[in-house]
């Protein structure tokens, strides 16, 4: 099928919306766009973080995922407990894959889940006699943790807990970090007001907490933030900074630990990869300790190439010199990858939604293998990210925020992309129908995707899912055509 | 009145940022850009209006600054 034009894609919008009744067609009309290059402010084509609509099938998650599961739970060397009812935490534990070394239930409890498991009782008297027992225990049972934090679910929120009140009052009993994070499911719209409150608490409770100790730093110290070691990501891009003569202090918050976050403000240069998870606390150490920081893109080798180059020229000509000398060393793997995998691959086209940074980043490595995006959405942006979507994608492409089960299915079927990527919960739905799918939350059980290393993984992926025998067998043979 | 940060982005205009609403946006214009006299009226690129009470500019970026909100965008 060929691209699409204007009038097709607005008149598919239209034909979709048709089913909703008028209020709320015309609340979905404004989270659903044709991509035009020449608007400057996404704001005049797209809304996005707004309340879903009741009745449809949104694919948002809670500001409890963007606090416990995104920032604060990859963090290692802490234990998260799941303070409220034992299911949120319990359903969403170990799905992200944040990969880290250490040996779990001693030094790590990144795939462990804590929990206060709330029952009626707690909810009427109050579970905060609860949570300093359960903080007592921890400390009993697993001796070698860095810190707790307090991840409260909805019912904290309702019955109002002081979980800062104990967190303060255990702190100091087990002489180790409580943070609470106030994170109830019910702030905000998405997740990403949960991501807001999870770096507030950050910066309340851990940043100044080195402040006056000593650290011997170099000059080229930089801090990997927002990557969350998704499959390895972290790793594979912290390789390529040390290659380039940079000294790596922190991860934020993938295979990272306490004392990195606090060893954090030493740095001279924040490397920003996921901005709408983390940029809260980039901007707060911009302001407080002077540390500039840098949206970068570790996805396909053109836009690592771009980056790079970018984040060489924050430092001396020792690390510019080694940067160019990082891409020639790879510039040849990168061919054989993209020499392997373009034929096989080219002019295949995909369709994305998914969270954060990917829907905008991972288009330029689609593009270094040939293939081309023609429709990507967020679940949880703010304007800024269509700012910056925009000028990424084709002209005449679909736009959609936050989108409904039922439209993501419709625009799927009438575009009929090659690929379509996006989480768990869309993945079968796909695969029925016929088309070929990756998850791009947790890169589908594979990884990493992040960095040069993380390309070749990439293109190999996307191959084996396109080009998979099993999809010209869908149709059973009573169907077939005589 | 809310608490907003500014800052320049790498292209070298004033970024405004209101936390409470995690709104960010380039400021078009700015009252008074000197040394001597840094703020009153900022126009945001969405429509927005918010004003600064006139003062020294400050030594160094990023910097937080109670805002008053003239007029907002939607």
């Amino acid at each position: 099928m060929t691209a699409m034009t204007r009038e097709e894609t607005e008149a598919l919008i239209q034909e979709v919306l048709e089913v909703y009744p008028e209020k709320a067609k015309k609340d979905r009309a404004k989270h659903l766009a044709v991509n035009d290059q020449s608007i400057e402010q996404s704001k005049k084509c797209i809304t996005s973080n707004r309340k879903s609509l009741p009745g449809v099938m949104t694919i948002r998650g809670c500001a409890y995922a963007g606090s416990k599961g995104v920032v604060w739970g990859p963090i290692k060397d802490m234990i998260h407990i799941s303070h409220g009812p034992v299911g949120c935490g319990q359903y969403s534990r170990a799905g992200r894959r944040n990969y880290y070394v250490g040996t779990t239930g001693v030094n790590a409890f990144g795939t462990m889940n804590f929990t206060s498991d709330f029952q009626e009782k707690d909810i009427v008297f109050g579970g905060d006699k609860k949570l300093a027992k359960l903080i007592t225990e921890i400390e009993g049972l697993f001796p070698l943790h860095k810190g707790i934090s307090v991840q409260s679910e909805c019912p904290i929120g309702l019955i109002g807990d002081d979980i800062e009140a104990v967190s303060k009052k255990s702190a100091k009993e087990i002489n180790k970090p409580v943070i609470p994070v106030r994170c109830e499911g019910f702030r905000g719209v998405s997740q990403s007001l949960g991501h807001h409150i999870a770096n507030d608490a950050i910066r309340d409770w851990v940043l100044g907490n080195r402040d006056e100790s000593k650290f011997e730093s170099t000059p080229y110290d930089v801090t990997i933030i927002g990557d969350y070691n998704i499959g390895g990501d972290a790793w594979a891009t912290r390789t390529i900074l040390e290659d380039m003569g940079l000294r790596v202090i922190a991860q934020w918050s993938g295979d990272g630990t306490l004392a990195e976050m606090e060893n954090t403000p030493k740095a001279k240069l924040n490397l920003l990869h996921c901005y709408r998870s983390m940029n809260y606390i980039s901007r707060h150490m911009e302001e407080k300790y002077g540390i500039p920081y840098m949206e970068y893109n570790f996805f396909g080798p053109t836009k690592i190439e771009a980056s790079i180059r970018e984040i060489a020229s924050f430092f001396d000509d020792t690390i510019k010199a080694k940067a160019e000398a990082v891409i020639a060393k790879y510039k040849p793997m990168m061919q054989a990858v993209i020499d392997k995998y373009k034929p096989r691959l080219q002019g295949k086209r995909v369709m994305l939604y998914v969270g954060g940074l990917r829907p905008r980043h991972v288009i330029g490595a689609y593009e270094d293998l040939g293939m081309e995006v023609v429709g990507t959405g967020y679940e949880f942006a703010h304007n800024d990210d269509y700012d910056r979507t925009i000028k990424e994608m084709g002209n005449a492409t679909l736009l959609y925020d936050d989108v409904t089960g039922l439209e993501f299915e419709e625009f799927v079927k009438r575009v009929k992309p090659d690929l379509v990527g996006s989480g768990i919960k869309e993945k079968f739905i796909f695969q029925k129908m016929g088309i070929p799918f990756r998850q791009m939350h947790s890169w589908d059980y594979s990884g990493p995707y992040h960095s040069y290393d993380g390309f070749a993984i990439f293109a190999r992926d996307m191959d084996m899912t396109l080009n998979n025998p099993c999809w010209s067998q869908l149709t059973p043979p009573w169907k077939k055509a005589a | 009145m809310a608490n907003i940060m500014i800052r320049r982005d790498s292209k070298g205009s004033y970024q405004f940022y209101l936390p409470k609403r995690d709104l960010e946006d380039t400021i078009v214009s700015m009252e008074f850009d000197t040394p001597e006299k840094w703020g009153g009226e900022i126009k945001l690129n969405n429509g927005g209006t918010y004003y600064i009470e006139p003062q020294t500019a400050p030594a160094r970026l990023p910097y937080s600054v109670r805002a008053k909100r003239l007029d907002a965008a939607e």
